[in-house]
């Protein structure tokens, strides 16, 4: 059935993945985890640029922003992570719900 | 003393006394003893300046009249009027030093008397500082070259009879006395004021000598004979409210509420005889038409008062009547012509009236003592039926005053006798001359009335017994500075000084000095010229003579049967007679015509204005008012309801709206990135769509 593997079938994965992604940051109250809902938005952000690089009969370009992005990922969870751990200190929860002083 | 020594001597005279007022308004009451010494010394200075000026002025200058005048305001060129200046000036002769000595004269012995008789006074300060002002202004009038001045005077002199007659103005009769002495005179300004403008809208001068001098040119007002009589009669007005002459007279024995010396010295002596020196000084310009006017209001005001006051209890109204009766006397001797006579009349009035004053004053500070150490307050210390038997207590002012009444009543060897002696033969020669016999009866009958009355209030105040033993043994002469005062005025109301032949007063230095001035007016209606009618005046010298002493002699023997022997009972002929005792007693009823239909015509007048008042032009004003408010009523609702709805409705919407999407603002990231997503999809079927 599957003869062969088209460009939809990695937009359908990048999708799903993407929706995964922002269910988890929407959802979940611990920021560790809303952070890992974010990385899994970035790697469908990976997949797209990949998979129009093989299909589209463009060059290597694709495969290089990927991995820019992968680098920035790491960078941003570096930085995120120091944010959490400070928020940690300061409020003692990384209960994203309980950190609401943006609305004061 | 040349010219310029005298006019320095009247400024030097003239000023003074208002110095003093000055420096008593503002600063007597600090000084000792209240300051009285420095009014009285002032005034005493001026006596002897002005003696000064009286004894030059008649030996050196007799004929001549020394002037002085300078530009008080100068307008410039005036619309309409043209040239416009304020002259004041001086202006003496004769006249006008015989009256200098008789003002300063009188003025200073009556501050001399003060001094006693307001001992202890609640304003004695205030009073000495009135009376300097008084003086002040009195002087202004006898030194004054032209109508300005003269005015101007008239005015002072209103205002300080005015302060002088309210000064215990707690006492309500004498705040209503001061105020109807100055009403009634500003009756009679408003007719002086009118002639002085007749005159001065036609010569544009208001200097006396000028407007003689162009009337004898044959230039008098408008061209008119008839405005000349009009112009004569309207300054008459204020010598009829000033000398209060008939219809204008009810003033003088209600001003009698204020304290006697002023009475003496302004009611008696100076300020009602101003009048008679304003008929005077204006003399030249009257018609014969003006002159019998004049001669008649002085008969009919002569006798009025006479007989008024043979009815009066009160000791200062019977001395008040009997001076509107002398005054008239006075007016009536410049009316038919006796021009000399009127003013001869006026100085020794003047000493004699000023001592019966003086001399009553004695008399009621002693009663006053006496009543007032018993603590009897219900007593009238003004009232002769109080009296008696004074006589004894008192000899100083009863022989003082046996003087003063000879003066009065026209017997011989006394100054009254000379004086009115004159005016009695100026009638009779009236009489003769234009036919006019009633003035000169009349004035025959009013001089037996006076004889009678003088006599009356002597025998009711000295002779007989004291009503009340008790009163009596407290009853004590003045003290010297109010007796010197009255042995000073006797001594003046002897013949000697004023001529020294005791019958006739025509032979006199006075009579001499003040000579009846030639007429200005058109020779058609001109009055008897001076030597013509000076001839018949000589004619009937004897037979006035005669007369007058038939008819004094008559008043005081009737007087005598009635008030000493008792052989005619007063209450017997009042009984009989009781309308007429009535009518004598309410003074001709001229007060309650008065009352009943000027007063109380004004105050319906008032009622009517104040109804028109209150309620047309304040209903209008109210009106106007309410519909204001209402108007603003609306205004205010307006603004409340439409323009504060409009913007609250706005801030409420914006509220409103802010409270919906307050919602959304939670605060927590996520649901942000929910609202993100949402969005992104919503945007993403848009442009699907497209």
């Amino acid at each position: 059935m599957l003869t062969s593997v088209s460009l939809t079938h990695y937009l359908i994965v990048s999708g799903i993945l993407f929706s995964l992604g922002i269910f988890g940051v929407v959802t979940r109250r611990n920021a560790i985890l809303v952070l890992m809902g974010i990385e899994l938005i970035l790697n469908s952000a990976n997949i797209n640029f990949i998979a129009f690089s093989r299909y589209r009969g463009m060059n290597l370009d694709g495969q290089a922003v990927a991995i820019f992005v992968i680098i920035l990922a790491a960078a941003e969870a570096a930085v995120a992570l120091a944010i959490v751990l400070n928020i940690y200190q300061r409020f003692n929860t990384v209960n994203v719900d309980d950190i609401s002083k943006m609305k004061e | 003393m040349s010219h310029e020594t005298i006019i320095t001597f009247s400024q030097i005279i003239l000023l003074s006394p208002l110095i003093g007022f000055v420096l008593m308004v503002f600063v007597g009451k600090k000084l000792p003893r209240q300051g009285d010494w420095l009014e009285t010394g002032i005034l005493f200075l001026a006596f002897v300046l002005s003696a000064a000026i009286f004894f030059t002025k008649l030996s050196l200058y007799h004929d001549e009249t020394i002037r002085w005048s300078f530009t008080w305001a100068n307008f410039g060129t005036v619309p309409v009027i043209g040239e416009l200046k304020m002259v004041l000036g001086i202006a003496i002769d004769n006249l006008t030093a015989v009256m200098l000595v008789v003002v300063t004269l009188v003025s200073a012995l009556v501050h001399l008397f003060s001094i006693e008789y307001m001992h202890g006074d609640i304003r004695y300060h205030r009073y000495f500082a009135y009376l300097g002002i008084f003086t002040f202004s009195m002087l202004f009038i006898v030194l004054a070259d032209n109508f300005f001045s003269i005015y101007v005077g008239w005015e002072l002199v209103g205002l300080s009879s005015y302060l002088l007659i309210s000064h215990w103005y707690e006492k309500k009769s004498a705040g209503d006395a001061a105020k109807k002495a100055f009403v009634v005179n500003r009756v009679g300004d408003i007719g002086m004021f009118s002639g002085i403008m007749i005159l001065w809208y036609h010569f544009h001068t208001m200097s006396f000598a000028e407007i003689f001098e162009m009337m004898k040119a044959g230039n008098i007002p408008m061209g008119s004979e008839a405005w000349l009589t009009a112009a004569g009669i309207l300054i008459f007005c204020g010598a009829v409210g000033k000398s209060a002459q008939f219809p204008l007279h009810v003033w003088l024995p209600d001003a009698m509420e204020g304290p006697t010396p002023v009475s003496a010295l302004i009611h008696a002596a100076t300020m009602v005889a101003a009048g008679v020196y304003l008929v005077g000084r204006t003399y030249p310009m009257y018609t014969a038409d003006a002159l019998m006017v004049i001669a008649y209001i002085g008969t009919i005001t002569a006798f009025i008062s006479a007989t008024i006051a043979i009815a009066q209890n009160d000791i200062k109204k019977v001395l008040a009547y009997s001076t509107v009766s002398q005054l008239g006397f006075m007016i009536v001797g410049l009316g038919v012509g006796a021009y000399t006579a009127g003013l001869f009349h006026l100085v020794t009035h003047a000493m004699f009236k000023a001592g019966l004053f003086l001399g009553s004053g004695s008399v009621i500070h002693a009663m006053h003592h006496a009543t007032h150490h018993l603590n009897d307050h219900h007593t009238d210390p003004q009232d002769m039926r109080n009296m008696g038997g004074m006589k004894s207590k008192m000899p100083l002012t009863f022989w003082a005053f046996v003087i003063y009444t000879a003066a009065i009543a026209g017997v011989p060897l006394f100054s009254g006798f000379l004086s009115k002696d004159m005016i009695l033969a100026g009638t009779l020669a009236y009489g003769e001359t234009t036919g006019q016999w009633l003035i000169p009866i009349t004035l025959f009958f009013v001089a037996g009335l006076t004889a009678f009355y003088m006599l009356r209030l002597m025998f009711m105040t000295f002779f007989g017994t004291h009503t009340d033993s008790h009163r009596f043994e407290h009853i004590h002469e003045s003290p010297k500075a109010m007796t010197i005062p009255l042995m000073i005025f006797a001594t003046l109301s002897l013949f000697i000084y004023f001529s020294f032949n005791p019958l006739d007063g025509g032979e006199g230095w006075l009579a001499k000095a003040i000579e009846r001035p030639e007429s200005v007016v058109p020779t058609s209606v001109m009055a008897l010229p001076y030597h013509a009618f000076h001839e018949v005046m000589h004619h009937f010298h004897w037979t006035a003579l005669g007369l007058s002493l038939f008819v004094a002699g008559l008043g005081m023997f009737i007087s005598y049967l009635t008030y000493y022997k008792k052989s005619i009972s007063a209450d017997v002929v009042a009984a009989k007679l009781p309308r007429l005792h009535k009518f004598l007693l309410n003074k001709w009823n001229i007060d309650d015509i008065y009352d009943n239909g000027i007063v109380e015509g004004m105050k319906m007048f008032t009622h009517v204005l104040r109804w028109f008042d209150g309620t047309i032009i304040d209903g209008i004003v109210n009106g106007v008012g309410s519909l204001t408010k209402v108007f603003a009523n609306f205004n205010g609702k307006f603004d409340k309801y439409v323009v504060d709805g409009l913007v609250n409705l706005l801030a409420y919407t914006v509220g409103f709206f802010g409270l919906l999407l307050r919602k959304t603002q939670t605060g927590r990231v996520q649901t942000y990135i929910a609202f993100v997503v949402f969005g992104v999809v919503v945007i993403f079927f848009i442009f699907k769509g497209m």
